[in-house]
């Protein structure tokens, strides 16, 4: 076994003096992952509170017809502009987010006690129309709660008569588990993690061994070739779990940053998620170094290997996305597919939850069975006397 | 000593070996000598047991590559066709990483180094990393790292390709030294003053066969030639593929 341990070695070293291997799992997910995350917070975070605290500013077509409501508006801090010559069209173009109309039945149907009917016009395909466009409609029911109260209450009826039921919202989140963005992010970045960390040491140690003729000079050495592939493989990993680390610790210090006001959310990675994220993506980090090595010594230069890694990276990409179209809630079954539970334990982890013994062994223990079928393959392929052959 | 008998070898449709025997023996050079893609490397490739033949037998000091492979690699010294280097390492971590993996003592491989450095003349290069080094530096490096853990068999492939006149007289002088110390050597060459200059038995290869074995003096005697180079031509049947 020292065969092993002086490749190992030899690959870790040799790779801290290689610039390229030092970006990928230094620079790119401890540092690239959390500053794009704080951005991304921060932006969508202020875009929404602008939104909300914004005065808003609606034109009204057919002021006219009903001074009281527009009064009611103005009282309520909205600021009524005159109204455009074709309202729909500015909607579209998007020169107006909302306009109401109050059509000229308006005051009829009003007198008479009839629901009288207003319109508001927006676009709600467009995202930025949403927060305006719901403000408009509060403070319209507003109005129109008020004055059912008041009639009610002319006619001698409590108010109370028409509302049958309450409802009351008893909320069971915690504040984490609010945290929506980095609850679907996160999963997703760790687990990309779990592959580049040890991606440029994978395929220089093996398919650039190959392209610079140094790979057959190495196994005439007293070495087994399952052991040199092993050693390479662990190096791989080294690095794709020192990244990992990395950036869970980046994370820990990036979270306290983000504008929790502005997400209503306060979250934090306790030592204790983070020893329990590293032990649920271990394994992955070890099926990704296998996938990695066996692809290397598949290729037959790199700018092959380079070309299957874009393939590599859908791999932990597709569990990650169909988990963010689809939130399922976790169930025992789901722990037994590879790189999918790893997306529901992390989120189990960051929530705060306790997490079972069994979903962690299940989990582990398939990631590492698949893992083990493709070290099988590349200490096969090793074997082959074709591996020292490139074109 | 290396014994080798009735080797068989092919890639495919290609028959790139069929049918060489030879032997090797102590305390000389012995040189295989032939055009390029007269089956050389493959022969070599199949001693060092890169290769297993598909037919045939072979011995090094009653070993056979195929079974006891991890057991001949340890008395083995190869300088392969490919000799690649760690570029982001010096010259000392290359060769160092190679005794490792021989199994030697930090001490071992340091006093083996320290030997290597005046024999093959690289105090000048021995700490720098090998990135941009000249050929005649690669070999060396490529030399030393074969011979770190002091092999009986030394088997050199081809190993004046891209060297200067200045590098090859160097690395001439060098074989000759190991063979005066006792190791048996064998090198592949289409070089044909290579042989002459240095081989003690020469055994031409020609398309996978055995076109002629023996001495100088026996080939010459046997074509009934004056010099090596019709000697060679006769036996070989054409002047394809060698260098005088």
């Amino acid at each position: 076994m020292s065969g092993l341990g002086t490749v190992y070695k030899k690959e870790v070293r040799e790779n801290l003096r290689d610039r390229r291997s030092l970006f990928n799992s230094v620079l790119l997910g401890p540092i690239l992952f959390p500053i794009l995350f704080i951005g991304l917070a921060y932006f969508a975070g202020s875009k929404q509170q602008e939104q909300v605290e914004k005065t808003l500013e609606v034109p009204v077509v057919g002021a006219q017809h009903a001074p009281n409501l527009v009064s009611f508006l103005e009282q309520q801090g909205v600021v009524i502009q005159s109204a455009p010559m074709d309202p729909e069209t500015s909607v579209k173009t998007q020169e107006v987010q909302v306009i109401i109309r109050i059509p000229e039945k308006f005051s009829e149907q009003w007198k008479n006690g009839k629901p009288a009917v207003i319109e508001v016009i927006a676009d709600p395909s467009r995202r930025e129309s949403d927060i305006p466009m719901r403000r408009v409609r509060g403070l319209l029911n507003a109005y129109g709660a008020q004055i059912g109260q008041l009639r009610l209450q002319l006619r001698g009826v409590s108010p109370a008569i028409q509302s049958p039921i309450m409802i009351k919202d008893v909320d069971l989140s915690t504040p984490q588990s609010r945290g929506m963005l980095v609850m679907i992010m996160l999963p997703y970045v760790l687990m990309i993690t779990a592959f580049t960390g040890g991606m440029h040491l994978a395929i220089d140690s093996t398919a650039g061994e190959k392209e610079r003729k140094s790979l057959e000079p190495l196994l005439i050495n007293p070495v087994p070739r399952w052991q040199i592939m092993l050693g390479k493989m662990a190096a791989t990993a080294t690095y794709a779990f020192a990244s990992l680390v990395l950036t869970l610790v980046a994370f820990r210090f990036a979270f306290p940053l983000l504008p929790t006001g502005a997400l209503g959310v306060d979250l934090n990675l306790s030592a204790n998620a983070i020893g329990g994220i590293l032990l649920a993506v271990g394994p992955v980090v070890i099926l990704a170094a296998a996938m990695l090595t066996t692809l290397a010594a598949l290729a037959k230069s790199l700018r092959e290997a380079q070309s299957y890694m874009g393939l590599v990276f859908m791999i932990p990409m597709i569990p990650s996305l169909i988990f963010m179209v689809n939130p399922m809630k976790p169930e025992t079954w789901m722990m037994a597919i590879p790189m999918f539970s790893q997306n529901l334990l992390i989120g189990e982890f960051v929530r705060g939850e306790s997490v079972s013994l069994l979903w962690l062994a299940l989990s582990m223990g398939s990631t590492l069975l698949i893992g083990f079928v493709f070290v099988a393959i590349a200490a096969t392929l090793f074997n082959q006397p074709k591996i020292v052959f490139s074109n | 000593m290396i014994k080798v008998s009735n080797l068989h070898k092919s890639f495919g449709k290609v028959k790139a070996v069929r049918g060489i025997s030879f032997e090797v023996r102590d305390g000389e050079i012995t040189g295989l000598l032939g055009p390029n893609g007269a089956g050389k490397t493959t022969t070599l490739r199949m001693l060092y047991s890169l290769l297993p033949p598909d037919e045939g037998e072979i011995r090094i000091d009653g070993l056979n590559p195929t079974k006891d492979a991890m057991a001949i690699k340890h008395t083995l010294g190869v300088v392969p066709d490919s000799r690649g280097l760690y570029t982001r390492m010096s010259a000392r971590e290359n060769i160092a990483y190679y005794g490792e993996l021989h199994a030697m003592s930090r001490n071992d491989i340091k006093t083996s180094i320290e030997e290597l450095v005046t024999t093959l003349d690289m105090a000048d290069f021995i700490d720098r990393r090998t990135e941009g080094f000249s050929q005649g530096q690669r070999v060396k490096v490529a030399i030393a790292r074969a011979m770190v853990h002091k092999p009986q068999t030394v088997m050199l492939d081809e190993p004046s390709n891209g060297l200067d006149v200045m590098s090859t007289r160097a690395l001439r002088r060098y074989i000759l030294d190991l063979k005066r110390a006792g190791h048996s050597v064998i090198l592949s060459t289409h070089i044909m003053q290579e042989v002459a200059a240095l081989c003690d038995r020469i055994v031409i290869i020609a398309k996978g066969r055995i076109a002629a074995d023996g001495t100088a003096e026996e080939l010459l005697r046997r074509s009934g030639s004056e010099t090596l180079e019709d000697a060679f031509v006769r036996l070989i049947g054409s002047e394809e593929g060698l260098l005088a």
